[in-house]
């Protein structure tokens, strides 16, 4: 019984996906698409804070990194949107290793320190003259999104760009997802657990903390790459000033409101950072930020645990 | 020659800034061992504080000593409201409210003040008066200015009962409490300290970079290089690296890398000084804790 | 009235339990210590008379009830505490380690005096009043930790395992001074020591502490000369 109710759920789901993205409007879907491509970002985050505890304040780094990989792949290299995730993954591991070398040495407020200067250093190196005529400088790299294979329409909606990349966003995300789920509830997982509960032993065990550790990095850069040259498609466009240290804080709060360690927390996560400052602009230019600041404050004093922890808590809170 | 000396004095001018910045993290850090993420903002708003109040055509000394005053009271109850409940909390929790912070202050800045940039004008005369062809006006003033808040600051913790009980409370809280010292009002007392220098800081800023909510950004970057540079545990280490931040900034910016990625100097500086020099030049404590 | 009452004391830290129900007193004027083995309490109750630790029970001081004061409200009831590890701040000199101990004090006309006196008693802590406390050497520390506790003019006086670490010379040494503290400045003393006999020697009354519960007391002249109850208890 409950495995066919399951099997069902997913079907119900899927088909519900399918049929999605013909009912709402085009600049919601593409809304929606950029929100999918924050949950990316926020998981990789959240592998790295919110799991094997390491506190970056630089993510937006490495969404830059990809981004801009993306993009200077598509222009000046000719390569299709797809074939550029796989690449900016590659890159961004490398760099999220390279980080992660002096991150074995710092810790707590120390890594968050060297992110944090990681992130403001990021805009004015992707404005840098020298490389402009790769970067497009200050103005960036406009793209074109890619037409949808086929022609097709359902519901009376055709299948415009933005829907196609819905799919396309699904078919990165949904895999990516279950892949992290799988890996922290294996024995990577666990190890990943292990150093950041009780380091000490953990070595004790056999397991290789440097390795693990750089290796995690890497893996959350990776995520968050491919989520960058995701959204540098989604958006058809890059510049410096799209990557400045709020996009690390963005991420950051998306990781705080989804639940720390949360894998399925991110979509609140990117829910969140997607469509609250639309909300919060009605009210004034600078409000948005000022939501996200006191809904940190807010959540860190009284649900740490996010919007999953909540829900966790309801559960257990049933069970008594 | 002569634009190396105009480098090197522009550069020990910032620097005081630096200096001061990095003077307020450290002292925020000996006694919480927490780095203030939102320092710069704080001050930023602040400096907005006092912009207003020239407006509305408070006297500029007037309006400096007044803005000291409110960024102080303002900075000890951040302490008292914000930061307390979360002392003992997990550094992650702790990193998250500062950053909480930044955003807020930030916010606010742009909210109440508006996101345009502002003239700030100087107290100072245009042309200073000593070394005029190497040094402005307002750099002097500014260097003066800060210079004799770091003295101020020297003198009161090294000569005043409430100061020394501030080192000692950050030095060994537990044994502060047993000679009868508030600890915990302690802490507030300094992060009260640290946001007045940090104003300071921001007002003395302003004239020259311009004033709006993203002033002091890229500048609270060369503040902690400053005070990593000197010992994250040792304040003059930090005031001494700051100048040495501000020179060497000028420096690289002039003859090595071009002055559009300054802000990567102090990137190298902190990630550099972080794995290669824990201590800074003159720290006592490692700063390595996996 | 006496100086000090404590009834169905416990204290935690954390979770953990370390006190299970204490009962003493201490009459004004007398020096009183308390004995037992490495983690039968000693040192807890020391830390829960200055609620440095979480209580629950009565601790009456000076016919007030302070078992709900926070620490420096205690202080300036008149109780220093020179804690294990002489807890001396270390980076900074003799002399302003020694202000520190009056920092409650609202006579600071006097304050020089008194550090004059504490110079006259230890002239080593004279010779290097400039000096970082933490150059000193092991037995100056604690000569130190006691000054600066005695800056104070602190009715009781708290000391925990002062012996400990010290070359025998330099333990007399401080144990004189603390016997010339009691008779000459009439300070009221609660000491905590390892070393039974030293302590025994000193003080008037004695309490013996086991797994955080009393399950000795009496007059020290009596314990000490009651052969059967050093043996068992004190392991001398």
């Amino acid at each position: 019984m409950h495995f066919i109710s399951t099997r069902l759920i997913w079907l119900v789901v899927l088909a519900g996906l399918f049929v999605l993205p013909f009912l709402l409007p085009n600049f919601r879907v593409f809304q929606i698409n950029l929100m999918i491509v924050y949950a990316i970002a926020v998981l990789g985050l959240n592998i790295l804070t919110g799991y094997a505890g390491q506190i970056s304040l630089g993510h937006g780094a490495f969404y830059a990194i990809g981004a801009y990989a993306a993009a200077i792949l598509m222009e000046h290299a000719g390569f299709s949107a797809y074939a550029t995730l796989p690449v900016a993954a590659v890159v961004c591991f490398g760099a999220g290793v390279l980080m992660g070398f002096p991150a074995l040495r710092l810790g707590g407020h120390y890594l968050a320190l060297a992110t944090f200067a990681l992130a403001m250093a990021v805009p004015q190196l992707l404005k840098y003259k020298a490389i402009a005529p790769y970067t497009g400088g200050v103005q960036g790299i406009v793209l074109s999104k890619p037409n949808p294979p086929f022609e097709f329409r359902f519901l009376g909606a055709p299948l415009t760009e933005d829907r196609w990349l819905f799919f396309v966003t699904i078919a990165v995300a949904l895999p990516l997802f279950l892949l992290a789920s799988n890996l922290i509830k294996g024995r990577i997982g666990r190890a990943i657990v292990a150093i950041r509960d009780q380091p000490i032993a953990a070595g004790a065990l056999g397991v290789n903390l440097a390795w693990v550790k750089t290796l995690t990095f890497g893996l959350s850069a990776a995520y968050t790459g491919i989520a960058g040259a995701l959204g540098a498609v989604v958006i058809a466009f890059v510049a410096p000033d799209s990557f400045t240290s709020f996009l690390s804080i963005s991420l950051l709060v998306g990781v705080v409101v989804g639940g720390l360690g949360s894998i399925w927390g991110a979509l609140f996560g990117a829910a969140f950072i997607q469509f609250v400052p639309n909300v919060a602009d009605e009210i004034s230019k600078s409000a948005p930020w000022a939501v996200y600041g006191a809904i940190l404050i807010a959540l860190i004093y009284v649900a740490p645990g996010g919007v999953m922890g909540a829900f966790k808590k309801l559960k257990s809170g049933d069970a008594k | 020659m002569d634009s190396f000396l105009l480098q090197i004095f522009s550069g020990l001018a910032n620097g005081s800034i630096y200096a001061a910045l990095g003077l307020a993290l450290v002292m925020i850090y000996q006694s919480t061992h927490h780095i203030n993420f939102a320092q710069g903002e704080m001050a930023t708003f602040a400096t907005f504080i006092a912009w207003t109040l020239i407006e509305r055509g408070v006297p500029y000394w007037l309006a400096f000593f007044l803005t000291v005053g409110i960024a102080f009271v303002g900075g000890l109850l951040v302490q008292r409201i914000f930061i307390k409940p979360v002392e003992r909390a997990p550094v992650l929790n702790n990193v998250i409210v500062f950053v909480g912070l930044l955003v807020i202050f930030n916010a606010m800045s742009g909210w109440i003040f508006g996101q345009t940039v502002k003239a700030f004008n100087s107290p100072f005369p245009t042309t200073s008066l000593v070394l005029p062809q190497y040094i402005s006006g307002h750099q002097l003033g500014s260097l003066g200015v800060t210079l004799g808040v770091l003295l101020v600051v020297f003198l009161f913790f090294k000569y005043t009962p409430i100061g020394l009980a501030m080192r000692a409370a950050a030095q060994n809280p537990d044994s502060a409490s047993l000679v009868g010292i508030p600890v915990s009002w302690m802490l507030a007392l300094g992060w009260g300290l640290a946001s007045a220098i940090g104003a300071v800081a921001g007002i003395m800023m302003a004239p020259v970079v311009f004033l709006d909510p993203n002033m002091m950004g890229g500048i609270l970057l060369y503040g902690f290089a400053a005070a990593l540079l000197g010992g994250i545990d040792n304040p003059w280490g930090a005031v001494i690296g700051g100048f040495i931040v501000g020179v060497l900034e000028n420096i690289l910016g002039a003859y090595v890398i071009g002055t559009e990625l300054k802000l990567s100097v102090a990137l190298v500086l902190i990630v550099g000084t972080l794995t290669l020099m824990p201590n800074g030049l003159f720290g006592r404590k490692v700063v390595t804790r996996v | 009235m006496k100086l000090l009452e404590v009834s169905a004391l416990q204290a935690w830290y954390g979770t953990t339990q370390a006190l299970f129900g204490l009962n003493f007193s201490l009459e004004r004027g007398g020096i009183t210590t308390i004995l037992g083995a490495n983690g039968a309490g000693k040192t807890t109750t020391l830390r829960a008379i200055c609620q440095t630790v979480k209580t629950s029970g009565d601790i009456v001081l000076l016919g007030q009830s302070t078992s709900r004061y926070p620490t420096d409200k205690i202080v300036r009831m008149g109780v220093a505490h020179v804690p294990d590890g002489r807890g001396t701040f270390t980076a900074l000199t003799v002399q302003e380690n020694l202000r520190l101990g009056a920092y409650t004090r609202r006579d600071k006309e006097l304050v020089g005096q008194d550090i004059e006196r504490i110079y006259t008693r230890f002239p080593r802590l004279k010779e290097r009043f400039n000096q970082q406390a933490g150059t000193l050497s092991g037995g100056e520390q604690q000569m130190l930790a006691i000054g600066r506790a005695l800056m104070l003019r602190p009715t009781l006086l708290l000391l925990d395992e002062p012996s400990f670490g010290l070359a025998p010379l330099i333990v007399q040494e401080i144990f004189e001074i603390m016997k010339n503290i009691n008779e000459v400045d009439q300070v009221s003393m609660l000491l905590v020591e390892q070393n039974a006999s030293l302590a025994l020697n000193l003080a008037d009354y004695a309490y013996l502490l086991e797994t955080g519960k009393v399950v000795l007391s009496g007059a020290a002249s009596d314990i000490r000369s009651d052969e059967s109850i050093r043996r068992t208890y004190l392991g001398y």
